[in-house]
């Protein structure tokens, strides 16, 4: 009965089309949001991603890595003096102004790191050479940094080119490829003692210090012994936090949650798009089950059961649910080719997003086809005699 | 209950055996009384009419009678089952296995081609596919409809859609078949070529077929007719129409 099923489905070419558009729509909508939605959550937290650090120690008030609460230069040797830290660096990371052949500024994210290890340093170098970065008034930028600086040039920024930072002439030595910061800054990589060059005179300089367990420390265990020893307190504001990266990873991610509108913002929308899908499909399925009350009815006087007529319907709503899913997931795999690319707007989709929305969408098709169900069941056969 | 060896007194086996049936629809001051203690049979190898102005219950005797619709209270016996007290599941079982149905308005699913929409009660009973397609296209071949197999019934007349109706009814060779006006919705002439066809093609010794009808064009056709009114049976004609003209067939 299943190829009757199916025929008596596709045969109703309107609703067909209507359900599958439907939950295309639903489908495309949740999936396609979620993924700019992690994408943008992904470039809140890509330093983690561009220097690579196993613990990430900080003022005792930082509570994301892309906010900075600068120390004192002597907090790098409290960090080394931990039992259970094998070694640690300073990294600088600020916002500058680099000046534009046309005149005019764009901000830049400068990472001052450690002269002699260049811990943090990019991890995919496209032009030039890592360890030139020592080289007086020497840099790094990323590919972004060449796209947003060469306004203004006959050609795009290349190995060798010089442009201002803070009124300071800066070389670059190097392009990189690095995961977009989620202000859009470009990176700009320097040793530590440049960037302070750089950057405008304070009485603090040290934004963060990067560190690594010694042997037989987890990560972990070390952050929390480097809080100890140094007194941390976040109520107080004393000592020094430490995470690992992870710890870090999520304590951004949860920062952003509860400090920005995005997640309620992009929740509402993805939540939309499940409404959307109960609503179209529901209503139009409920109506296509209307509509051939009748034929079910003769099924049923003709000896068809409930369950069999149950799982008719069930399988008339997942074959579209199927369908819809994969046309909407298509077209946002589609999009996020085109954007990729482009880098805007982010576009992350993890392989448990199209998993879940393909669990949300059986939900909205079982949810369609109880609909159907219930009225099949309640349906008396006898409803064949009536004209 | 079962009624063993039930017959009429021409020796005729009953193939429905009613008694004191009644139904009613709704509640209180709303309450409908459609059957009033209906007694009625219906005997195997006949053809018999059940006619009576609308509302008079006729419809929902064949309701309860073909299983689709629950009666409240009394006995129905079809083939020697008493449908009083079985389970709707075994109610369903025995109306896939036993009853054939043909509506007025046809009921066949435009979205299927006519072998499909014939092969459906074979389908249900667990016949294969291509097995099931295949006895129905060699019935619609003997209905007349050769070649028009794979059409589906929007392309058909009212009589054209009827036999494919009358195919499917009798595709699984059920011994009751049930018609609900058979012909309310064809003109005369087609009306009377399909209670032909029916009365040549569904009657057997070992079938019964009830219609319920008030088109007078079509009372010649039977071989016994119960008349209704006011959810009762007010008189059964024997040896009405064919029967009487064509001795004991």
């Amino acid at each position: 009965m299943y190829h009757i099923a199916l025929k008596m489905l596709i045969g109703d070419r309107a609703k067909y089309i209507m359900l599958i558009g439907g939950l295309t729509f639903a489908a495309l909508l949740m999936t396609q949001q979620s993924a700019v939605f992690f994408g943008l959550l992904s470039w809140t937290t890509s330093h983690l991603r561009n220097m690579r650090a196993a613990i990430w120690v900080v003022d005792a008030k930082v509570e994301q890595v892309n906010e900075v609460k600068a120390m004192r230069d002597t907090d790098v040797s409290r960090v080394r003096s931990v039992t259970g830290v094998a070694w640690a660096v300073p990294l600088q990371a600020a916002i500058l102004q680099s000046k534009l052949s046309d005149g005019n500024f764009k901000p830049i994210m400068i990472i001052g790191l450690d002269s002699t290890t260049l811990v943090g340093r990019p991890s995919r170098m496209i032009a030039g050479r890592l360890e030139d970065v020592r080289l007086p008034n020497s840099v790094i930028i990323d590919d972004l940094a060449v796209q947003r600086l060469s306004v203004g040039r006959p050609r795009p920024l290349q190995v060798g080119d010089t442009f201002e930072i803070n009124d300071k002439e800066a070389r670059i030595v190097g392009i990189c490829k690095a995961d977009r910061h989620f202000f859009g800054y470009p990176y700009v990589f320097t040793t530590y003692d440049q960037a302070l060059q750089f950057s405008p005179k304070s009485r603090k300089m040290l934004s963060m210090v990067l560190a690594e367990p010694a042997p037989g420390w987890t990560a972990e265990r070390a952050a929390r012994q480097i809080e100890k020893e140094t007194g941390f307190s976040q109520a107080r504001g004393t000592g020094l936090r430490a995470f690992t990266e992870d710890e870090f990873f999520w304590s951004t991610i949860w920062w952003y949650f509860r400090n920005t509108g995005i997640p309620a913002s992009f929740g509402t929308t993805i939540l939309l798009g499940f409404f959307v899908g109960i609503a179209v499909c529901g209503q139009t399925f409920y109506s296509f089950v209307l509509e051939n009350l009748k034929h079910l009815g003769a099924l049923k006087a003709m000896g068809a059961s409930n369950g069999l007529l149950s799982r008719m319907l069930m399988l008339q709503a997942l074959t579209v649910g199927v369908i819809g899913y994969g046309i909407g997931v298509g077209l946002t795999v589609l999009f996020g080719l085109l954007v990729i690319g482009k880098g805007m707007p982010p576009f992350l989709m993890p392989w448990q997003l199209p998993v879940a929305t393909f669990g949300v969408i059986l939900v909205i098709c079982v949810v369609a086809a109880l609909l159907g169900i219930r009225k099949v069941w309640t349906l008396e056969p006898a409803v064949v005699f009536r004209g | 209950m079962t009624n063993g060896n039930n017959s009429n007194g021409n020796g005729h086996p009953l193939a429905v055996h009613v008694r004191r049936v009644t139904k009613t629809f709704g509640h209180g001051d709303a309450a409908t009384h459609a059957l009033k203690g209906v007694d009625f049979d219906a005997r195997l190898g006949e053809m018999l009419l059940i006619v009576g102005p609308s509302g008079c219950g006729k419809t929902t005797l064949l309701s309860v009678i073909a299983g689709t619709l629950e009666f409240d209270g009394g006995e129905i016996d079809v083939f020697d089952t008493s449908l009083h007290g079985l389970r709707p599941r075994a109610v369903t079982e025995f109306r896939k296995r036993n009853v054939g149905f043909i509506f007025q308005q046809f009921n066949l699913i435009p979205t299927l081609n006519l072998i499909e929409n014939v092969s459906v009660p074979l389908i249900i009973n667990g016949i294969g596919r291509r097995a099931a397609e295949k006895k129905a296209a060699a019935l619609l071949d003997e209905l007349g409809l050769e070649g028009r197999g794979q059409d589906t019934p929007l392309n058909l007349s009212g009589g054209q859609q009827q036999r494919v109706a009358i195919a499917r009814a009798l595709v699984h060779e059920p011994r009751l078949i049930i018609c609900d006006e058979p012909t309310s919705a064809l003109d005369k002439e087609t009306g009377t070529h399909i209670m032909e066809l029916l009365r040549k093609v569904a009657r057997k010794p070992d079938r019964c077929v009830i219609v319920v009808t008030h088109d007078n064009r079509i009372f010649k056709y039977a071989d016994r007719m119960t008349e209704m009114e006011d959810g009762r049976v007010q008189r059964v004609h024997e040896s009405f129409g064919h029967f009487e003209k064509r001795g004991d067939q």
